[in-house]
């Protein structure tokens, strides 16, 4: 599986510019902050249950099966988005699709580094902003450190991780990247009420 | 100095505090914490409007957010002007200025007042007999003039610069209604340690509390433990306390809307606070703790201004230390009024008379008001007032008939008894049960997890009420899992009130002129509610429409029971035989803004942007709209109209070759051992056999055999498709997909991920084509016979890995470079100065469509419209022969979409070539036929072709393969057109150029 987009990873380095969207934009207000997040590699992880034990092995990092929860090591984050779903992101360069082309138990990979980007939202006020837009419950006893879920912000769709008890990183698709930041950036201003 | 009308000592408020305010362009004084009733009562000021339909003066009725009369503009500057705030819940702040509504020219002298003289045309359901003829009237004349003359406030002419905030919210127990009741449910359910929300709609909580002076609690005045109460509640972290809330809409799963009033009652609100806060909460258990509402009495001019409900009266004094009159009167049904005519005449104000409808009550309130020497009258009733712009006389008249005395008063306080407030709880879905015995509807059978409490619940008593709410609070704890432990509130003392009557009182009038209000807002008479009945209504439900009781933005709540009961007397049925309507939300009235939240200007709709976005901004690119995404349009130089650009780009493209931002494109990848499989059952070609490497164009069909989307698909591996889709399609072709993999295929071992963001796309396309992307690709050969026509490589360019795909839509030797979407902005420059060398464009969106449009490639949902088959549109070759299964491929051969005379596609040529047709116009065979004409067809794609010399068209035409080379006709206001029907093909019609 996956084969095929990773065979050809060890080229040459790119000759022209990354810009990421939103690079480096940042906003603070009373008890909270927004960071745009560094680029990150991703993948989108799909698989059954069979194939759980010798994927996460290989990823080096044990995908969660419990809804909402999330599982990280060594810089590498397994979120549960379905029961055959999960969000890979890591943060130190290490490319998750090659760990995954190393096993052929059933499964599907698609590279979605790009697809991507990542606020963080840290501070007293983080979960306040966020339930600006989101109406989940972000109470720690309801969504800990460490909870994940596929869910809504404003108008469009976002993954949201609980990254400590006052932090959280939001993903959400490139080009909606304005709209969650500006959203984002709106509700902090009345985050601290 | 001191208001004439507040009394020194009375009341809650620190009276040196003073604040400057105006009403109708007059200035007075008012004390900080009035509200704007408050502060003009305390200046003598009882008239505050005019009524909705018959212009009457009107003063305030109540002190709270029942009034249906004290609706006025506040103006903070030319674009903050709020219409219809009710004067009794507006809270002063220094400057306020407010303004009367629906007077002209003045509210002391109303023209249109001569609408009350009129009033027999204007009658219950006048507007469905009065204004019938002549019938063109009523559009032109009858209805713009009672919409000037009958109506509310102005609508502010400029856009809101205020911002409104919004927040969603989980708690355990959600109290609604900060009186005794509520607050001693939070206690309870607050000292477990769950979550709470306690919220009141105003100021200070306390609610009855703030009139109530015989209540004492925990050996403190009611009003004072409720502020130390919910100061303790504020101080625990497991409690959120909500003042200036309104609970306004109680929705599926104690799913509860509330309106924070942020800074409206603050003088210089900063610019980072919201006006208003929509708070969306979800509670395992809602306590509703809303009180009860006083009812006026029914008589001749009860609306008179200085005519107020006696708790009105009773907080104006005990909150406000305010006096409502120097000589009250008070008309009542039951005990409460007789406190409010207690609490006056110990404050000095000379209390004419009580009128009581009852024979012989008793009790310890009629007998202190004896005490004090007040006048008291029973089985008698107010027959009438006196005065016009304010209250003058009362007149007295036994209730059986008998001789009349006028009483002066300068004021009349009445009570017809107390409706609990089940709104929120029949929001909820609950059903209200009558209680024949205390003659109120009481929540009945609950819908959901909530619990009502006090004086809602129809429990009388402080003492009795504390009980309930407190015990209601501690289980609700006790439901979501916590059990109490603290201390239940004391009732030293407190106020008993029996209960009322409903309906008319003798001094309604069984004539026609009486005007004895039921709703005052629009204005309900008795006698109008009594002719709905005469005319044939039978349910409160036709009643309340023909009458409009109960329609108005106060939602009855004064009106309602008293409407009904007329109904019902009049219907000789039973209360609950007639019934009672439906609460609906919102409880008072919700601002679009508080609503609107934070959607408004760039957060109104997420804006889409491609990675090449800022590199065409600069090019000075004009964008289109596609969806929720910015797309260039043209790219227009020095000195060119869009048509000159498009011309440009269109000839550039085929001489030697544009650069096109695809970014949009759908793009999902379908991964897994039965890939191909899925792609069989999905689309209508072929999938197996498609070698890896080689790409096919797909078309996706419902499954009732119409084209629903289509793209060019590439094999990447055995296990791995590539799959492109509209721009428009992409996000409905994957749910679409989805939906048929989790339903009809889920024994299939695929995968759908969306790659639509992942990918930047640049297509170039074009003669030179080739020379501009080979110097920067790396691992791929370009040759002709590695790279043929409708195939895809991966490999690198500029160092960065791409999916190139070699394909056409322009007819042009063409390829579209994927890239990682980071990347798009830096490939696309650096294939740009490639192209720079051979004398490469850009192209937007329309010289895309133009160039498409020669070629004769179709687009989904333009040359589509959900009812076009692949044969209608000469796609017959793209359907699998040999296939025995896809979506679609039974809807396809349904007799009707295989029979003759379809609409099918096909081109048109104008037959003056510098015509171009309108997209969307009608075609007919013959233009002389009698209108209307037979259409046999219409536009959909029509241009100017530079590349052709002449216009192009393609149309849906109704057996239109059978008729090339026929001459039909296109009617347009002007000119009819004549076209010839051709081929779909313009440009290069044996495609050659596709390895030109």
């Amino acid at each position: 599986m996956a084969k095929a987009a990773a065979k050809k990873s060890a080229a040459a380095a790119p000759s022209v510019e990354r810009r990421p969207a939103l690079a480096g934009q940042e906003l603070s207000a009373t008890g909270v902050t927004l960071a745009v997040l560094p680029p990150a590699e991703r993948i989108s992880l799909r698989a059954p249950d069979a194939s759980v034990a010798a994927l996460s092995k290989a990823l080096g990092v044990t995908l969660p099966q419990k809804p909402k929860t999330s599982a990280a090591k060594a810089g590498r984050t397994a979120l549960w988005l379905g029961p055959d779903e999960w969000l890979v992101i890591d943060e130190v360069g290490k490319v998750p699709l090659a760990d995954c082309a190393e096993v052929t138990v059933l499964h599907s990979a698609v590279v979605i580094s790009h697809r991507n980007v990542a606020i963080s939202v840290t501070g007293p006020a983080a979960a306040a902003t966020i339930n600006s837009g989101c109406p989940q419950d972000l109470s720690l006893d309801a969504f800990p450190v460490g909870a994940a879920s596929r869910t809504i912000l404003g108008k469009v769709e976002i993954v949201l991780l609980r990254t400590a008890s006052d932090a959280f990183r939001v993903e959400c698709w490139r080009s909606f990247s304005d709209y969650v930041f500006t959203f984002l950036s709106e509700a902090a201003r009345d985050a601290a009420a | 100095m001191i208001a004439a009308f507040r009394i020194p000592g009375a009341g809650r408020l620190r009276q040196a505090e003073t604040a400057s305010f105006s009403f109708d362009g007059h200035s007075y004084a008012g004390v900080e914490g009035d509200t704007l009733a408050s502060a003009l009562l305390a200046n003598g000021v009882h008239l505050i409007g005019r009524s909705f339909k018959y212009h009457r003066p009107r003063g305030f009725l109540s002190a709270g957010a029942e009034e249906p009369n004290a609706l006025v503009e506040i103006k903070r500057d030319s674009a903050r002007k709020t219409p219809n705030v009710r004067a009794t819940v507006q809270e002063l702040y220094d400057g306020l200025a407010a303004q009367s509504q629906n007077r002209w020219p003045s509210l002391s002298f109303d023209v249109s007042a001569l609408g009350d003289i009129a009033s027999p045309l204007l009658s219950a359901g006048f507007y469905y007999k009065t204004f019938m003829w002549p019938k063109s009237a009523w559009k032109n004349f009858y209805e713009p003039k009672i919409r000037a003359a009958a109506g509310l406030g102005v609508a502010p002419d400029q856009a809101d610069p205020d911002h409104y905030s919004a927040r969603f919210a989980h708690c355990d127990v959600l109290v609604l209604g900060g009186g005794a009741a509520g607050i001693a449910a939070a206690l309870a359910a607050a000292e477990t340690g769950v979550r709470v929300i306690l919220v009141d709609e105003q100021a200070e909580f306390g609610g009855s509390l703030h009139f109530e002076s015989g209540a004492k609690i925990d050996r403190q005045d009611g009003f004072a433990w409720a502020q130390s109460a919910v100061a303790k509640l504020k101080t625990m972290d497991n409690v959120r306390v909500l003042s200036r809330t309104t609970a306004f809409g109680y929705y599926a799963q104690n799913f509860v809307g509330l309106v924070e009033r942020v800074s409206d009652h603050l003088q210089n609100p900063g610019r980072d606070l919201p006006r208003e806060r929509l708070w969306q909460v979800r509670a395992k258990r809602v306590v509703l703790a809303t009180g009860a509402i006083e009812r006026h009495m029914v008589f001749a001019d009860n609306d008179r201004p200085g005519i107020m409900l006696a708790s009105a009266a009773r907080t104006y004094l005990n909150h406000y230390g305010v006096t409502v009159g120097r000589n009250v009167g008070v008309y009542t049904a039951n005990d409460s009024a007789y406190a409010a005519a207690i609490d006056l005449k110990k404050a000095g104000v000379g209390v004419a008379a009580i009128v009581d409808l009852r024979d012989n009550p008793t009790g310890p309130v009629i007998e202190e008001a004896r005490a004090l020497g007040i006048e008291v009258n029973f089985g008698r009733a107010v027959i009438r007032a006196g005065g016009k712009l304010r209250v003058s006389s009362m007149t007295v008249q036994p209730k059986n008939g008998g001789g009349e005395r006028t009483i002066p008063v300068d004021a009349i306080l009445m009570s017809a008894g107390w409706t609990p407030s089940v709104h929120l709880f029949s929001q909820s879905r609950g059903k209200v049960a009558f209680n024949d015995e205390t003659k109120r509807f009481v929540p009945g059978a609950y819908a959901q997890d909530c619990v009502s409490v006090g004086a809602c619940n129809g429990t009388d008593g402080l003492s009795a009420t504390i009980d309930e709410a407190y015990a209601a609070g501690a289980k609700a704890a006790k439901d979501v899992g916590a059990n109490a432990k603290g201390n239940k509130p004391k009732v030293d003392a407190s106020e008993n009130w029996s209960r009322g009557m409903l309906g008319a009182a003798p001094g309604a009038g069984a004539d026609t002129t009486v005007k004895a209000f039921v709703d005052f807002q629009n204005d309900v008479t008795a006698k109008d509610i009594r002719q709905a009945v005469h005319e044939g209504m039978r349910s409160i439900e036709h009643v309340k429409r023909f009458t409009t009781n109960g329609m108005a933005t106060d939602q009855g709540k004064t009106s309602n029971m008293h409407g009904l009961a007329i109904a019902a007397e009049t219907l000789g049925k039973p209360i609950p035989q007639v019934g009672l309507t439906t609460f609906r939300a919102p409880y008072t009235p919700v601002t679009f803004g508080s609503i609107v939240g934070h959607a408004r200007g760039p957060l109104f709709d997420p804006t889409r942007k491609t990675a090449i976005h800022p590199w065409a901004e600069r090019q000075g690119a004009v964008f289109e709209d596609v969806g929720q995404w910015k797309r260039a349009w043209y790219f227009p130089k020095a000195g060119e109209d869009m048509h000159a650009a498009v011309d440009r780009e269109c000839v550039t493209v085929r001489k030697t070759a544009g650069l096109f931002d695809a970014s949009t494109l759908g793009k999902i990848e379908v991964v897994g051992p039965d890939a191909a499989k899925f792609m069989e059952l999905l689309y209508t070609n072929p999938w197996e056999k498609l070698e890896p490497g080689r790409c096919r164009y797909g078309i996706m069909l419902r499954e009732d055999g119409f084209i629903y989307d289509d793209g060019v698909v590439g094999r990447l591996a055995p296990d791995r498709f590539h799959v492109t889709t509209t721009t428009g399609g992409a996000p409905r072709v994957m749910n679409h997909m989805e939906d048929y993999l989790q339903t009809e295929f889920p024994h299939l071992n695929v995968w759908l991920t969306s790659i639509t963001e992942q990918w930047a796309v640049i297509a170039v396309q074009g003669p030179k084509s080739r020379d501009i992307i080979a110097p920067l690709v790396e691992g791929i050969d370009m040759s002709d016979e590695a790279l043929p026509h409708m195939s895809v490589r991966e490999g690198r360019i500029c160092g960065v890995p791409t999916r190139l795909f070699r394909m056409s839509f322009t007819g042009e030797r063409g390829f579209e470079v994927n890239v990682p979407a980071d990347y798009g902005q830096a490939v696309w420059e650096a294939l740009w100065a490639e192209g720079q060398k051979h004398g490469a464009c850009a192209y937007g969106t329309e010289a895309m469509h133009v160039l498409r449009a020669e070629k004769g490639y179709i687009i989904v949902g333009q040359d589509t419209d959900g009812t076009v088959t692949p044969n209608d549109a000469g796609l017959d070759w793209a359907v699998g022969k040999k296939k025995t299964d896809f979506v679609g491929i039974r809807g396809m051969v349904r007799p009707d979409l295989v029979a003759n005379g379809r609409k099918q596609l096909v081109g048109l040529k104008t037959k003056d070539p510098k015509v171009v047709l309108e997209e969307g116009a009608q075609i007919v065979g013959d233009s002389k036929q009698a209108i209307p004409m037979t259409m046999i067809g219409h536009v959909t794609s029509s241009y100017w072709s530079e590349n052709c010399g002449r216009s192009i068209a393609l149309a849906l035409v109704a057996g239109g393969r059978d008729r090339m080379g026929e001459t039909l006709y296109v009617p347009m206001p002007n000119a009819t057109i004549e076209v010839e029907v051709t081929g779909m093909v313009f440009f290069d019609e044996k495609g050659e150029r596709l390895n030109g």
